[in-house]
């Protein structure tokens, strides 16, 4: 017996269909939304690229390093603020650039951004950011459109995967023409969303050369009150663009109802109000205000439709007009059909929707976890039983703040970690051994500065560099201390101890994040010093490069006494089994699941996990 | 099976009453790691090649961590939003029992479709409870219980059945076998979208595990489906009574010797050097009577006495 359910076909002679009736003249493909802006810059002949990887933007780079190198030289900055300056470089030396960054990534670029708004471009200059609304894999859930009034640059917004490429492309044309940055602004949902997508072909760029133009290219006083006031010019000529543009859409509808949204909130809205006006923006910043006025007058009332900051309500608001936003709308978190609905409702524009059945199962949780085998899980059950104060990072291992490890006390951002635990130690109240604990890729992100303060500055704490070879939080980029490119090519591989001596630090140590017994040894003692200690902890991560797996590790369960030590793990491959000891329940492991780290066999009091092969031999 | 009587060959000559219907909505879930990633992109390559409109979308990042993952797919004439509503999705398939229950809300109440593997993947989360007897934190629900609340449940342990075929991570195109019996396109265009990407070793096994799973259909009538019968599910690991069979630990402070270890070793982190470094139970409240301590206490200072039975 089955169930049918048959979409309604697509009618291929429909003259108002978007998708596929030019599907003979150009190809299309499907693509995700970062794909797809890789694809514009590259079809809009961008020359250098370069970015640090941060969900959820690093397919962009990941996507552009496909392309021939002789076309577009993509790599891996060391952090943000580092890809900004070399995307600028090159459009200083006349060649179409650009960077790619998550929402927070912008905080890093932000000082270069807020001088180059000034100087404006020679090359086109486009920095792709991708917000994460609902905070999916980030720290906060800033709105980058901010940033777009703050250094006063255009700000596109795709709602999505076509948009995502034809707004990139467009986004190098209107840096060229007005002579600034542009900000193409996406989302998690517009970045991993896969749809089709029709392409084109590369259009080549012969280089400009480099302007000689110290007046514009060196932001001394006196040249940067100049350009502050072109500012202002490039913003009216901007808005005039933008009366006149297609990037401003309006769709009209059949009800007295205006709605201004964009990005994919604007998805949302068309399948929610068929029937109403749309006036779809395509850059929220600036705002052409007669296409406003225009849109305003013919509806009796306008609401906006934004995820996250009302940066467009207030704009309209400070314009003089009547709308309506974050009355019905929220200001934090994902926006979904569902929100939008809930709006829309409170709006009186849509029924209430019948209250549905409560659902009568209770999901259980199931947060992320370290994987099984991570080499970062031995570190925090060694702090955790030093009883350390630990100012931890960004990366995988933030997961080690919850419970069972339970070792981290702070994450604030990329490489805080290591000054956090100077001011900790400055105060001097804690009477607990300080402890910063930093990835790799985020100690050559923003780790190596506070660390040369630590020294400089003469205070007592550890610092264990978790050294997992990879950028692994974003699934598996390459950094400068693997050695290899973003192309995969060999490269110098930093020398993590070399650099750490050449700063000062005397006390420097480099164990097997898989020996337990070191892990407990060298922590405690590198805590007893009277200084700055470094532990490197050295294994690489079991998912990338290449997935790690070993030979399983089994509980004997004659001789598990239930004592959960190495349930203390937290690892996935660790579970109960059905028998109880003295009332505790037994441990066993998921042998597919165990990559033979060894680690629970190490912590067991009673000796009873050992490898598979012991079993068997055995008999 | 005849696929040609049963499955008509394009969307074109669907019944007109469904097709009026807006976009079809199916929803894949799981744990991280499990491949529902693929799972969508094998549906989404299909509606593509069927000439749709198809929006996949989905989140990466800290949610492959073994956690829980999702993947939207929307096909039809026009597709707007790239995710579902709550209560809008026509198929359910999750690759894993606790994920499919966590969604089910987004089905259809009337019409939905949930495809279901049985198979359990317990996260330590679920195994936390550190009292006597604790059972685990895993979902409670049995099939019994799931097909009573959906209007169609197809569930199976498509894992263990691709297993007998000869390998388990050919479950998944089982579920797709069960999820083509739903979806109205021909059974040979969801072979040819599995083969792009199924390895090149395993295509036979999938293509075997695919018509499993339309077999499965064919042969299941959910009205007298019977999980006792059916299905070779565990169950959940309950809680036990069990009363503590020893008192808090005391400890001989002459004989302690500072060595430390059984501060080092309480699963709890129960015990605590004081001034004088001997050990002490500085939260008795947290102990477990795990006896890790008496056990290891080199000295044999550490003593659990048996408690007495009232």
């Amino acid at each position: 017996m089955t169930a049918q359910i048959t979409p309604q076909p697509l009618d291929h002679n429909s003259g108002n269909g978007e998708s596929f009736n030019d599907a003979n003249q150009s190809e299309t493909l499907p693509l995700m939304g970062n794909e797809a802006i890789a694809r514009g810059a590259w079809e809009a002949g961008v020359k250098v690229a370069a970015a640090y990887p941060g969900t959820p933007s690093t397919e962009i780079m990941e996507s552009l390093g496909k392309f021939p190198a002789d076309d577009v030289k993509a790599e891996w900055a060391t952090n943000e603020k580092v890809g900004l300056d070399v995307a600028i470089g090159a459009s200083f030396a006349g060649s179409r650039a650009m960077t790619s960054m998550k929402h927070v990534g912008l905080n890093v670029a932000a000082d270069a951004l807020m001088s180059q708004t000034y100087i404006g471009v020679n090359g086109g200059l486009v920095l792709v950011v991708c917000d994460d609304p609902g905070i999916h894999s980030s720290q906060n859930e800033q709105d980058t459109r901010i940033y777009g009034h703050l250094a006063m640059v255009p700000v596109l917004e795709p709602s999505d995967a076509q948009e995502a490429l034809d707004f990139t492309k467009l986004a190098f044309d209107i840096s060229e023409r007005f002579d600034t940055p542009v900000i193409v602004r996406g989302t998690t949902r517009l970045s991993h969303t896969r749809s089709l997508v029709r392409v084109g072909e590369r259009h080549e760029n012969a280089s400009l050369g480099f302007n000689e133009n110290p007046q514009k290219n060196v932001m001394i006083p006196g040249h940067a009150r100049l350009r502050h006031s072109a500012l202002f010019e490039r913003e009216q000529q901007l808005k005039q663009y933008l009366e006149d543009s297609d990037l401003i859409r309006w769709e009209h509808g059949s009800q007295s109802i205006g709605i201004v949204t964009m990005s994919t909130a604007y998805s949302y809205v068309k399948e929610l109000m068929p029937q109403a006006h749309v006036l779809k923006l395509g850059a929220s910043y600036p705002l052409p205000e007669n296409r406003l006025r225009e849109f305003c007058d013919a509806v009796d009332r306008v609401i906006v439709v934004e995820e996250l900051e009302p940066i467009v309500e207030n704009e309209m608001k400070l314009m003089g007009f009547e709308v309506e936003g974050k009355s019905l709308f929220p200001r934090e978190g994902e926006f979904s059909p569902d929100v939008i609905r809930e709006g829309l409702e409170k709006a009186g524009l849509l029924e209430t929707s019948k209250p549905r059945p409560p659902a009568s199962v209770q999901a259980m949780p199931r947060p992320p976890l370290l994987c099984a085998g991570c080499p970062h899980t031995g570190a925090y059950m060694a702090l955790r039983a030093l009883n350390a104060r630990v100012s931890g990072d960004i990366g995988c291992y933030t997961l080690a703040a919850v419970e069972p490890l339970k070792a981290i006390d702070t994450t604030v951002s990329m490489g805080s970690s290591i000054a956090n635990a100077t001011g900790m130690a400055l105060a001097g109240s804690e009477t607990r051994p300080i402890v910063a604990t930093i990835g790799d890729s985020t100690f050559l992100h923003a780790g190596i500065p506070p660390l040369i303060n630590a020294v400089y500055n003469n205070v007592n704490i550890t610092v264990v560099l978790l050294d997992n070879h990879i950028t692994a939080m974003t699934g598996g980029q390459d950094h400068p201390g693997t050695g290899r490119n973003l192309r995969g090519e060999e490269v110098h591989k930093t020398d993590y101890e070399a650099l750490i001596r050449s700063i000062g630090i005397t006390w420097i140590k480099k164990i097997d994040a898989y020996n337990m017994g070191n892990v407990f040894q060298f922590l405690r003692e590198a805590t007893l010093y009277n200084g700055v200690s470094v532990v490197i902890m050295d294994r690489p991560c079991v998912l990338d490069p290449v997935k790690i797996k070993g030979e399983p590790f089994r509980v004997d369960a004659e001789a598990c006494t239930g004592c959960q030590t190495c349930m203390n793990l937290g690892c996935p491959a660790l579970s109960w089994s059905d028998e109880l000891f003295e009332g505790h329940r037994k441990v066993k492991i998921d042998e597919p699941n165990c990559i033979g780290c060894s680690l629970c066999a190490q912590v067991s009091a009673t000796n009873c996990i050992k490898p598979v092969a012991a079993f068997e031999s055995n008999g | 099976m005849d696929d040609s009587t049963r499955f008509s060959a394009s969307p074109q000559s669907a019944p007109a009453a469904q097709a009026a219907a807006g976009p079809v909505n199916v929803l894949i879930v799981g744990v991280g790691g499990q491949g529902v990633i693929m799972v969508s992109k094998v549906l989404a390559t299909l509606c593509q090649r069927q000439g749709y409109e198809v929006k996949q979308s989905e989140v990466h990042g800290m949610a492959k961590r073994g956690g829980s993952v999702f993947s939207h797919v929307r096909f039809g004439d026009t597709v707007y939003s790239p995710t579902i509503p709550l209560g809008e999705a026509d198929v359910l398939v999750a690759l894993e029992w606790a994920e499919g229950l966590r969604w089910l809300s987004y089905l259809k109440p009337d019409s939905g479709i949930f495809i279901v593997d049985t198979q359990q993947i317990v996260p330590p989360f679920a195994c936390r409870d550190r009292k006597h007897g604790a059972g685990s934190g895993y979902a409670r629900e049995t099939v019994a219980d799931i097909i009573e609340q959906v209007a169609n449940c197809y569930a199976v342990n498509a894992g263990q059945i691709a297993q007998e075929l000869g390998n388990a991570k050919a479950g998944n195109t089982l579920l797709l076998g069960m999820m083509s019996t739903t979806l109205d396109f021909p059974a040979d265009d969801w072979r040819d979208a599995i083969r792009m990407f199924a390895p090149p070793k395993a295509v036979d096994i999938n293509m075997q595990a695919f018509d499993r799973g339309r077999d499965w259909v064919e042969t299941h009538n959910p009205a007298d489906f019977d999980p006792g019968r059916d299905l070779d599910m565990p169950p959940p690991i309950e809680q036990v009574e069990h009363e503590p069979e020893f008192e808090l630990p005391t400890i001989n402070r002459a004989w302690c010797k500072r060595c430390d270890i059984c501060v080092k070793f309480c699963p709890e982190r129960c015990l605590s050097l004081d001034e004088q470094q001997i050990a002490v139970l500085h939260a008795p409240e947290k102990c477990t009577l795990c006896r890790i301590c008496e056990r290891l206490c080199p000295d044999f200072a550490i003593d659990l006495k048996p408690r007495q039975q009232a």
